[in-house]
């Protein structure tokens, strides 16, 4: 924060500072009990876990856990861990992303300063589109991938987050270029740029607020869906989150829940890494635009 | 046929016509003012020259070429917005040479231009800074430069100069007029200050509800207003504009209006005006502050100066100026007297009229009477 934004907190006395204080630390600790407990028991033998004490720290530290989920469990039929699958979903989830901001900045960029005859309307549709339920378009979109020829394939899977990403990205796009002076855009063009020179040379340079919301939320939904994951993938493009779920219903053996509980804190690591590198621009491309000036 | 023709250019959205049939005309090296209130189309038809809005009907040319369907980058033109629109991510050198850039310019020859651009307007010292550490007048200068450089047909100016303080505006006014002085390129500029279109122009376009209301020199504009409006809109303070008559007083034509205590002022017009045969008709007449005056104020050279006794209202004293209100024909009348005449309010007092600069309108028209 800069100091000047302190100028304009409301001053607190002590004593509501201290019950503030303490009520954020106990909200804090709730919070973040479960990624203790997921931290602590894929740290510990399974052992320890059987003779009960979730709680407790381990007697024994050990990595073994981790291990075994990223390359030895068995996941479905074959025992590979679960890197294979992290490697789908990273091959899934990095175009998915990338194509779908790029195109909803684009989307944005027309929407907004090349406007025309039924824009409002084509924006319309597309908000429309995210507010569709994921289960309602499984069967069409089966079909779809079908005769296309792509369906169970990783790249059928990027053009369903595509599909459904476009609309979100676009409605941020759209929102954060309605605040960018129209002026630039008709300076550039007496000065010669052509559309996607003024988008390049223009607007991409001024988006990146807006930039690093649109990849952290499509990097999350995408990365943490589920449901088109176990309905358009095969064995061999299943991503990260349909093989945590292997892992961890199958039906045979013990259940290792150390091994569990390292494979899903590895699920849902790259979400966080995202979220921790460009957390900060989040909230700020967010609220921008919100207040003018 | 001029350098810049516009012809019956109209421009509607959807049913409403926001600019009506119009035609201007200027040679090379001129100095438009599209002048008029907000509202007036006076943007809109600048927006129309730049090819930024389509014409509805009409043609616009310039150096004799049809502009219709002609992308703004080809137009050979230049633009200097209200808010400069500098491009923010871009450093002053960058936003100066982006057109030339866009034009396929070689990289030397960018940067010459660039350097003598900077020279001229002596912003070479900002070059690498980004507009956002710009103070309003240093980015004034970059958005003029970056017109500069391209070394257009034409110049489009839209307003650029409301976004500055008082003090400035003033001496970049100056400076735009150096400018054009040095430069001699043909501009078109666009205002909602009718000094600022005294000022800088050689021709003024006045405009009001979609209808360009006068073109004419400045003087003409000012001297001669085609109608009440031109005559209301353009001087500081506005021209008086009050009820009268004419009547014949031995064979000379006189404009008769009413006084404060209901006596009646008779004030005769300059011989050879040719308003007898308008004898009875109700005018409304137009007199600048200027034309109002203390006696020995009066302008010397004036052949009919005629001094009446009214009531002074209310003075204003402006430094360089005074400024006196009586009433005539039921209207506030604005003099203006010279700082040093003791003139007090309440009082009664001679107003030296200079009937020389009279103009007449038409009550119910509103156009000039010749």
């Amino acid at each position: 924060m800069s100091s000047n934004a302190t100028a304009t907190v409301v001053r607190t006395g002590a004593g509501s500072r201290f019950v503030i204080y303490t009520l954020l630390i106990l909200f804090c600790l709730y919070y973040l009990l479960p990624l203790y407990v997921m931290v602590v028991n894929s740290l510990k033998p399974l052992s320890e876990i059987q003779a009960g004490g979730m709680m407790s720290l381990p007697e024994e530290w050990t990595v073994a856990p981790w291990a075994s989920a990223w390359s030895t469990a068995q996941i479905g039929v074959e025992a590979t861990g679960l890197k294979p699958f992290f490697w789908n979903s990273i091959v899934m989830v990095v175009p998915a992303v990338a194509i779908s901001t790029v195109l909803g900045a684009l989307n944005g960029y027309v929407l907004t300063k090349w406007r025309f005859r039924g824009d409002t309307i084509i924006f319309g549709l597309l908000l429309f589109g995210c507010f569709i339920p994921f289960q309602m378009v499984l069967i069409p979109m089966a079909r779809m991938l079908g005769i296309v020829g792509l369906a169970g394939t990783v790249p059928g899977l990027i053009f369903v987050h595509l599909v459904y990403g476009i609309g979100f990205s676009t409605l941020y796009f759209r929102n954060y270029y309605q605040q960018f002076p129209t002026e630039l855009v008709r300076a550039a063009m007496i000065d010669g740029a052509g559309f996607f020179t003024i988008f390049r040379r223009i607007m991409l340079p001024s988006s990146g607020p807006i930039a690093v919301v649109c990849v952290i939320w499509q990097f999350t939904n995408i990365w943490n869906d589920f449901l088109f994951g176990a309905s358009f993938s095969d064995f061999d493009s299943q991503p990260m989150t349909v093989a945590l779920n292997n892992l961890v219903q199958s039906s045979t053996g013990v259940k290792e829940y150390n091994v569990h509980f390292a494979g899903a804190i590895m699920a849902a690591l790259p979400t966080l890494l995202v979220y921790i590198v460009a957390g900060r621009y989040f909230v700020r491309g967010l609220m921008a635009g919100s207040v003018k000036g | 046929m001029g350098f810049l023709d516009i012809k019956n250019a109209t421009k509607s959205y959807g049913a409403v016509k926001v600019l009506h049939e119009t035609d201007i005309s200027i040679e090379e090296g001129e100095f438009l003012v599209l002048v008029g209130p907000s509202g007036c189309g006076k943007s809109t038809l600048l927006n129309m020259i730049a090819g930024l809005e389509n014409i509805t009907t009409g043609d616009i040319a310039i150096k004799g070429r049809s502009m219709n369907g002609v992308r703004p980058a080809d137009r050979n033109i230049a633009m200097v917005f209200q808010s400069y629109a500098l491009y923010p991510n871009m450093n002053v050198g960058q936003n100066i040479v982006f057109g030339l850039e866009m034009h396929g310019v070689p990289k030397p020859e960018r940067d010459k231009a660039m350097k003598e651009v900077a020279e001229l307007l002596q912003i070479e010292h900002l070059l690498d800074r980004k507009p956002g550490q710009l103070s309003g007048g240093q980015r004034q200068r970059v958005a003029m430069g970056r017109a500069l450089v391209r070394d257009p047909d034409v110049f489009l100016f839209d307003e650029p100069l409301s976004n500055l303080d008082a003090k400035l505006r003033v001496d970049m006014r100056t400076e735009i007029k150096k400018l054009h002085q040095k430069l001699k390129t043909t501009i078109v500029y666009v205002t909602h200050d009718q000094i600022e279109a005294l000022t800088l122009s050689t021709r003024i376009a006045v405009m009001y509800g979609g209808h360009v209301q006068q073109l004419g020199t400045p003087k003409e504009i000012y001297d001669n207003p085609a109608n009440m409006f031109v005559a209301g809109f353009m001087g500081s303070p506005s021209m008086n504009l009050f009820p009268a008559t004419i009547a014949v007083e031995n064979g000379r034509a006189v404009a008769r209006t009413k006084l404060v205590g209901g006596a009646e002022a008779t004030l005769p017009f300059a011989e050879g005006r040719g308003f007898e045969r308008h004898e009875g008709r109700d005018i409304v007449l137009g007199l600048r502050p200027e034309a109002i005056t203390d006696r020995d104020g009066a302008d010397r050279n004036s052949q009919s100066v005629h001094v009446v006794e009214a009531h002074v209202e209310v003075t204003e004293p402006a430094g360089s100026d005074t400024f006196v209100v009586t009433q005539m024909g039921g209207k506030e009348v604005t003099g203006r007297f010279r700082a040093d005449v003791d003139v007090q309010a309440g009082q009664s007092f001679p107003f030296a009229i200079n009937m020389d600069k009279a103009v007449v309108f038409d009550p119910e028209t509103e156009a000039r009477i010749s």
